[in-house]
């Protein structure tokens, strides 16, 4: 990485000057180990994102950045309500692309004799890959439903419990969709995949509860080692995929009309306030809102397969949590309290006890923030901070972030070579599509646990438990 | 000329296409994109879809053209190995496009990827001997 400055450990500064138009500095946290593993191109992006308008504070990146479109991958920035700008670049085309971690009342020893016939199940039972359909088969009323009330509609129609959406992110519902701006052809995309994993790293995933780092919160959140907890990481399918298509078109035009310089096309924009960004926002939450009812719906039937084989069986709700999303939230900034609309995209919310967000079962220790690992390597529950709020809006990583290009995956590895290695070392993996399985070797990531590590370091969440996958199953 | 080629990113596709025309260059375009997806060689010619469209300028309708193969690929749970545009100046810039290909058999279809979308990151035409396009596909 050029022209950056260690600001102290885990923080780095990309200067204002570093690319012409920067309005505030950009923070890149990551360790010496992960520094070089960041591409000039994401410090490129970071800088970028540091040119638009109403920015405060600073353009970061969390430590699994690498290169995205618009935003890095792992980018944060939160913008002033009164001079600042909504941008589709700082979310993604997976609207509420997201992480659901479900509690087991099961221990490994009495699971992993039926893991191969349980991923089988489950594989069946919730469909993925590509051209697949829900089960649903959702009427478009039903649809309008999912995008205004998300999870909400889901438990109504008889998909989980209510006590449910008290463990989701937003309560599994966020306030302010407006489907009168999904257009026909994402309601056309989107209808018949509600109830569908997609594919890509997508996945469903059991796992075993194989280290505790804090006894007390990992108590608070119902992990225990041994434990059998379920993963399902995915979002808003081709509902957000189009929305997000349909509404870069207008905001192009907007940033046209509203003459804001932008450095790269994808940071298209519109002021907060402006009735192309209030458009923008309806959508974006309606996407939102549908990827908690998928994230939902897929849930129960993870339900009903366990309960299926293990009848005394109960899966609770740890938490839900979105990683492609921009949100109003206050914060105080410079001691002044502020509303500000902050985007995170590859990037967890990691709020810790003083945020009235935080579930009241969590309140006094602060909300679960769930880190996937890749495909074979382990995934980390970690606990939000207040120190995070100061650091980076209440953001933490989403992941293990790429090293190597899919293109270069696929070059480097067959799916069936990977299949054949995660299976001796016990993990069974089921999936359509043995190509899609190369490009998501573990070693196409940076390692899950050094990422982690720079979160809990700098302390914006308290590592809890780590995760270890038996059985995932992939579109 | 080659018609196109793929340069590297980490997360993501990215390509150039080319052509001696602008017609050239998106039917290249669209080619690139899917064979992102799925080898071409694998997909029949059974079926034509149309596809008619309208923008401001090339680069808009370029990335609506792109999106609709995208669109059409999902919605219509379709592969495309052959693509034809033709281009209309009419105070706006019209294309009439027509793709070719069959219904998704994943017996015979192996996927490499799946397209989400077309990003405006780094998108751009030029022309200089030929036309060429830039794209980056979020997959």
């Amino acid at each position: 990485m050029v022209n950056i400055n260690k600001i102290e450990d885990n923080i780095y500064e990309v200067p204002i000057g570093y690319r012409p138009g920067m309005r505030v500095p950009g923070r890149i946290f990551v360790s010496e180990e992960l520094r070089n593993m960041v591409e000039p191109g994401t410090v490129d992006q970071v800088a970028n994102v540091a040119t638009l308008p109403g920015i405060v504070k600073y353009s970061m990146a969390m430590p699994d950045a690498h290169l995205g479109y618009g935003f890095p991958i792992g980018g944060v920035a939160a913008f002033r309500e009164e001079d600042g700008i909504i941008s589709p670049g700082g979310v993604g085309f997976d609207i509420n692309c997201g992480v659901r971690l479900l509690r087991s009342n099961l221990e490994y020893k009495s699971v992993q004799p039926l893991m191969n016939t349980l991923i089988d199940a489950l594989f069946e039972a919730v469909p993925s890959g590509l051209g697949a359909t829900g089960r649903l088969h959702a009427t478009d009323q039903q649809l309008t439903e999912s995008f205004l009330s998300g999870a909400k509609w889901a438990v109504e129609e008889g998909y989980g419990v209510e006590a449910d959406l008290t463990h989701c992110e937003e309560d599994g519902h966020m306030k302010g969709a407006d489907p009168s701006q999904v257009s026909v052809k994402a309601r056309k995309r989107g209808r018949p995949q509600l109830g569908t994993l997609g594919s890509g790293n997508h996945f469903l995933e059991i796992q075993k509860v194989e280290e505790i780092f804090d006894d007390a919160i990992a108590r608070k959140f119902g992990l225990f080692e041994g434990q059998i907890t379920i993963m399902i990481h995915c979002g808003s399918r081709g509902a957000g995929h189009q929305i997000c298509t349909d509404h870069l078109e207008v905001l192009s035009k907007a940033v046209r009309k509203y003459r804001i310089d932008i450095p790269d096309k994808q940071l298209a924009c519109a002021p907060l306030g402006s009735p192309e960004a209030e458009h923008y926002f309806g959508a974006m939450v309606s996407a939102a809102n549908y990827a908690w009812a998928n994230r939902h719906i897929i849930g129960h039937w993870t339900r009903e397969v366990f309960e299926r084989y293990f009848p005394e069986s109960q899966l609770g709700l740890i938490y839900d949590v979105a990683h492609n999303v921009a949100k109003i939230e206050e914060h105080n900034v410079d001691g002044q309290r502020m509303k500000l609309y902050v985007h995170r995209k590859g990037a967890t919310r990691a709020f810790g006890q003083s945020r009235s967000e935080v579930p009241e079962a969590y309140r006094n220790v602060g909300q679960p923030v769930l880190i996937p690992g890749s495909m074979g390597t382990p995934s980390y529950v970690l606990c939000g901070n207040d120190r995070a709020l100061e650091l980076t809006f209440g953001s933490a990583c989403h992941g293990a972030g790429r090293i190597m290009s899919r293109s270069q995956a696929l070059k480097t590895f067959a799916g069936r070579d990977i299949k054949a290695a995660l299976n001796k070392e016990g993990i069974v993996v089921k999936s359509n599509s043995p190509g899609m399985l190369a490009e998501e070797a573990p070693q196409v990531y940076k390692p899950s646990a050094a990422v982690v590590d720079v979160v809990h370091n700098l302390g914006i969440a308290t590592k809890v438990a780590k995760l270890v996958p038996l059985g995932v199953s992939k579109g | 000329m080659k018609p196109f080629e793929y340069l590297e990113h980490t997360a993501d596709v990215k390509f150039r296409a080319y052509g001696h025309s602008p017609e050239e260059m998106l039917s290249n375009a669209a080619a690139a994109l899917f064979k992102s997806m799925v080898d071409p060689s694998s997909i029949q010619a059974k079926e034509t879809w149309k596809v008619e469209l309208e923008a401001p300028d090339l680069e808009q309708l370029a990335y609506n053209w792109l999106s609709e193969i995208v669109f059409l690929f999902e919605t219509e749970s379709a592969v495309f190995s052959t693509f034809t545009v033709r281009l209309k100046q009419n105070g706006s810039l019209k294309l009439e496009g027509e793709i070719v290909g069959e219904r998704i058999d994943l017996k015979r279809h192996a996927f490499e990827n799946e397209v989400k979308a077309v990003t405006l990151h780094e998108f751009e035409i030029k022309k200089n001997d030929v036309w060429c396009i830039q794209a980056v596909l979020d997959v």
